[in-house]
């Protein structure tokens, strides 16, 4: 915010009131606005009265600004006070507004205001003989034009401090002065190297027209579209050359992963992978390595610590504490839909059967039972509660099912998963936590 | 390079007549009656598809917006505000369009007028553009003549078109300010909501659009929203006005696509960095009010709304302000300070403030005389500013000091390195907080 106040009273005229010209002109201004709203109209009608008091706003004029405006006067001096380009102190005939802001300040704008300060004195005082005065004030936007400044009206760009000082002594001898550019610029064109716009069809009529085209053909079709159609052309003869990404994040289509189907707008699953997934029989393994899978292996082969099985092993060794690993983006959602397509082929079976189906008569329905021990090998089980997933009381149901060691759980099938999954009553779950893996990596540990 | 046949702002330079008849056959006021017959519905469309984001620096999507005001009238009467208020340090390309193609502004402001039923238009110029408000009021006269608008115009529906001014206050470029300072007031920002498109300009339902935003719709709606879509990238579509200012060999407006290349753009249209690219400090792509980038990261960046955001600037207005190692950094981060200093309209307090505390604190940075410990308060303190404003005026102050401390906090620490290496007979003082 600027501080500013009112000239002293001792330079405030008595009265003022509008030449019958500018009385008329503003009559003009007034009757832009609407019915009531000629308070619109109080920043022209200021600018009129600070052009005709001699470039700076007395407190009379602001006082007959608000009365002819039926305003009250605090209203218009608070307009007056807030915009910074009514004056509220004399000025000088000539009055020098430097753009000081940054592109002006960056090419050379401290040269101006010194070669002003110079020979005007500080900023804001009228030079003796009342010719000019000075002031750096902010961006006035031509900034290719840097640096600039602003005499009474108009602009004078590319200045240097002896372009200024010759102005000025133009202006003071009363000589015609050049407007905007000092260096021969028409306006922001680079100078003397315009190489755009040349085409003379732009100018000569010849496009008019032209683009009804794409409403004739086809009617408002928008597949009749040849601007666009000529464009694409046009890049695919003169292609641009490859720009580098820098500072964009690079998007790239990953994998055929299914929100880029639906994206695509297909569906997220495809028909074969959802008929793989709902065959039981079938292992997920084919999908990838999604997720630790089951392998119907015989447990004597795992606990032999065959080199496969070891690998397998390695690769869903994970710690107790640590949560099963996640696998790939995309192969996992593959994976997880194939467990989701399990699940449901699960509830349509189940649904099947009549309510008071025993836990036992449900799991036969929807998969194969695992074979069971008679007891613990050597009376000695292994603690199934190291898998994450099985409490107290589920390593007493499986204990039931006669399933003690871990190495029995890796070598659970898929049939065999779903069949346990029912009796326990939470279908999905095993998958989810991944009983299987983390009980290979288990038979693993203990095989060492 | 763009084509010149995709470029809209054909008299940019003002090689040629700004006139009706020079501009009718360039191409302007070609078939509006037919685009207005299309509809409502269709225009809005259109301008949807075309992708256009807002020029003046924030970039909403214009079709969007035009698409916010009510469709039925309650009885207010609605208001198309075009907002030529162009004060962002580093942008001067609506004056452009104002003074060499103005009939391209009052052609987009009568379609974009009746797409949202608005049967005025205010177009808000800065006061200090007095020869654009004299160019722009010229151009105005001749379509009433010509009956392109009017009461009783050729194309079948009411509109007037005034041409209004302001007084120099930065702050009169955010769109509510501007709604103030129409109706008579001190330009100070109204709380949102009610946004503008339910309660505006006096109390009616307004749309606030940029020049260069109203200025395109005529070409867009000509040649298709494809077309403007199918320019520049996904996102970032069409063609902008870029104003290249600051250390280059030939600093110039020019119309390109968006998604040219910093370097591209400098050595194609800008005569190159002056004294070589090695010569490269840094650059404000977007007008003082975004962040500055580094040389290393603007370089071979694609100056478009996605990627600056990525870089922790921004597009802004395009106003590409270049700096080249001459340049004292701190200080011009300082002088633009200032610049927020004396443009705050004093409602906020962190801001009318804020400012004040921030410009004086970075003079004495650029000076040295100041306490390791005060850049991270200062950076603080931007933080405090930032988004606690009821306009974007206190984030616009923020975010230039904040790329400094960014970026250049080494040259901070070194210059207050330098100064207290030599013994100084005041002590150096601290920022009240």
């Amino acid at each position: 915010m600027a501080n500013r106040r009112l000239a002293p009273a001792a330079e405030q005229p008595e009265s003022f009131a509008f030449t019958p010209d500018n009385a008329e002109w503003a009559q003009g201004q007034i009757a832009k606005y609407p019915e009531g709203r000629q308070a619109s109209a109080v920043i022209p009608l200021l600018w009129k009265a600070q052009e005709q008091n001699g470039g700076w706003l007395p407190r009379a004029a602001i006082e007959a600004v608000a009365d002819q405006l039926g305003m009250p006067h605090i209203r218009v001096l608070e307009v007056a006070t807030f915009y910074t380009m009514f004056a509220l102190e004399p000025v000088g005939r000539y009055w020098i507004q430097v753009c000081g802001t940054v592109p002006c300040d960056s090419c050379g704008s401290r040269e101006l205001k010194a070669m002003l300060h110079e020979r005007l004195g500080p900023p804001g005082h009228v030079s003796p003989d009342g010719t000019f005065s000075w002031l750096e004030v902010e961006c006035l936007g031509a900034c290719c034009n840097a640096p600039m400044a602003q005499i009474n009206h108009d602009y004078f760009e590319d200045l240097t401090p002896e372009s200024l000082g010759r102005l000025m002594d133009d202006l003071a001898a009363g000589r015609p002065v050049k407007v905007g550019s000092q260096t021969g610029r028409t306006s922001s064109e680079p100078q003397g190297a315009v190489n755009t716009l040349q085409d003379p069809s732009l100018f000569d009529g010849s496009r008019i027209g032209a683009w009804r085209k794409r409403f004739e053909n086809g009617g408002e079709g928008e597949a009749a579209n040849d601007e666009a159609a000529s464009s694409e052309q046009r890049a695919a003869s003169d292609p641009k050359p490859a720009r580098p990404d820098a500072g964009r994040a690079v998007e790239r289509p990953v994998t055929d992963a299914p929100a880029q189907r639906v994206a695509e707008g297909e569906t997220p699953v495809k028909p074969e992978d959802r008929a793989d997934a709902a065959d039981g029989g079938r292992s997920t393994a084919q999908h990838g390595e999604a997720r630790p899978t089951v392998r119907a292996e015989p447990s004597e082969r795992v606990a032999a610590d065959e080199p496969a099985a070891a690998e397998a092993g390695a690769q869903s060794a994970l710690k107790r504490d640590e949560p099963p690993p996640q696998p790939a983006a995309s192969g996992a959602s593959e994976g997880e839909i194939a467990a989701e397509a399990e699940e449901s082929r699960i509830e349509a079976k189940l649904a099947e059967l009549p309510k008071d189906a025993s836990p036992e008569q449900k799991a036969d329905a929807v998969g194969t039972r695992p074979t069971g021990l008679d007891a613990a090998r050597a009376g000695q089980p292994d603690a199934l509660t190291r898998i994450k997933g099985i409490g107290p009381g589920n390593e007493r149901r499986l204990h039931a099912l006669g399933i003690y060691h871990f190495d029995q759980i890796a070598a659970w099938t898929r049939d065999e998963i779903a069949w346990v999954g029912t009796y326990l009553a939470f279908p999905g779950r095993i998958d989810r936590e991944d009983w299987v893996g983390q009980a290979r990596a288990l038979t693993k540990s203990l095989s060492r | 390079m763009l084509s010149d046949q995709d470029r809209i702002f054909t008299n940019l330079y003002g090689l040629h007549s700004p006139g009706l008849e020079a501009a009718k056959q360039r191409g302007a006021w070609d078939g509006t009656k037919f685009l207005l017959e299309m509809g409502r519905d269709w225009i809005i469309e259109e301008m949807k598809t075309s992708g256009l984001r807002g020029r003046g620096g924030a970039g909403f999507p214009t079709g969007l917006k035009w698409s916010f005001m009510p469709k039925k009238s309650d009885g207010r009467p609605h208001y198309l505000v075009v907002n030529a208020d162009e004060s962002e340090p580093g942008t001067c390309k609506d004056r452009e369009i104002m003074r060499h193609d103005p009939h391209l502004l009052i052609e987009g402001c009568m379609l974009a007028s009746f797409a949202m039923n608005a049967h005025a238009c205010y177009v808000y110029i800065r006061g200090e553009y007095v020869a654009e408000k004299h160019a722009l009021q010229r151009a105005v006269d001749e379509a009433y003549e010509a009956r392109l608008v009017g009461q009783d115009n050729v194309h079948g529906f009411p509109f007037d078109i005034y041409v209004h001014h302001g007084a120099g206050a930065y702050i009169c470029g955010e769109e509510t300010a501007l709604i103030e300072s129409l109706e008579g007031k001190k330009g100070m920002p109204r709380l949102k909501p009610p946004f503008p498109a339910n309660m505006g300009l006096y109390g009616c339902p307004t749309t606030v659009n940029n020049v260069e935003s109203i200025a395109v719709a005529g070409t867009i709606l000509r040649r298709g929203g494809a077309w403007f879509a199918g320019l520049g990238g996904k996102n970032n579509t069409g063609t902008k006005l870029f104003c290249v200012s600051g250390h280059v060999n030939k600093p110039c407006n020019v119309e390109e696509e968006l998604g040219i290349t910093f370097r591209e753009l400098i050595d194609k249209h800008c005569g190159g960095m002056r004294g070589g690219w090695d010569n490269l400090l840094c650059s404000i792509p977007g007008g003082s009010s975004v962040p500055l980038v580094p040389a290393e990261q603007i370089i071979d960046a694609k100056m478009d709304f996605d990627t600056l955001r990525n870089l922790g600037s921004g597009l802004g207005t395009a106003a590409v302000i270049v700096l080249d190692k001459s340049t004292d950094i701190v200080q011009a981060i300082a002088r633009i300070a200032y610049f927020y200093k004396h443009e705050s309209c004093g409602q906020c307090t962190p801001c009318r403030e804020g400012t004040g505390w921030m410009w004086r604190v970075m003079l004495r940075m650029a000076e040295g005389r100041a306490q390791k410990r005060e850049i991270d308060m200062l950076f603080d303190v931007t933080k405090q500013i930032e988004g606690h404003t009821i306009c974007a005026l206190g984030d616009a102050a923020a975010w230039p000091i904040q790329g400094l401390i960014r970026h250049y906090r080494p040259e901070i620490e070194k210059r207050i390195d330098r100064y207290s290496a030599n013994p100084h007979s005041d002590p150096v003082p601290m920022a009240a907080e």
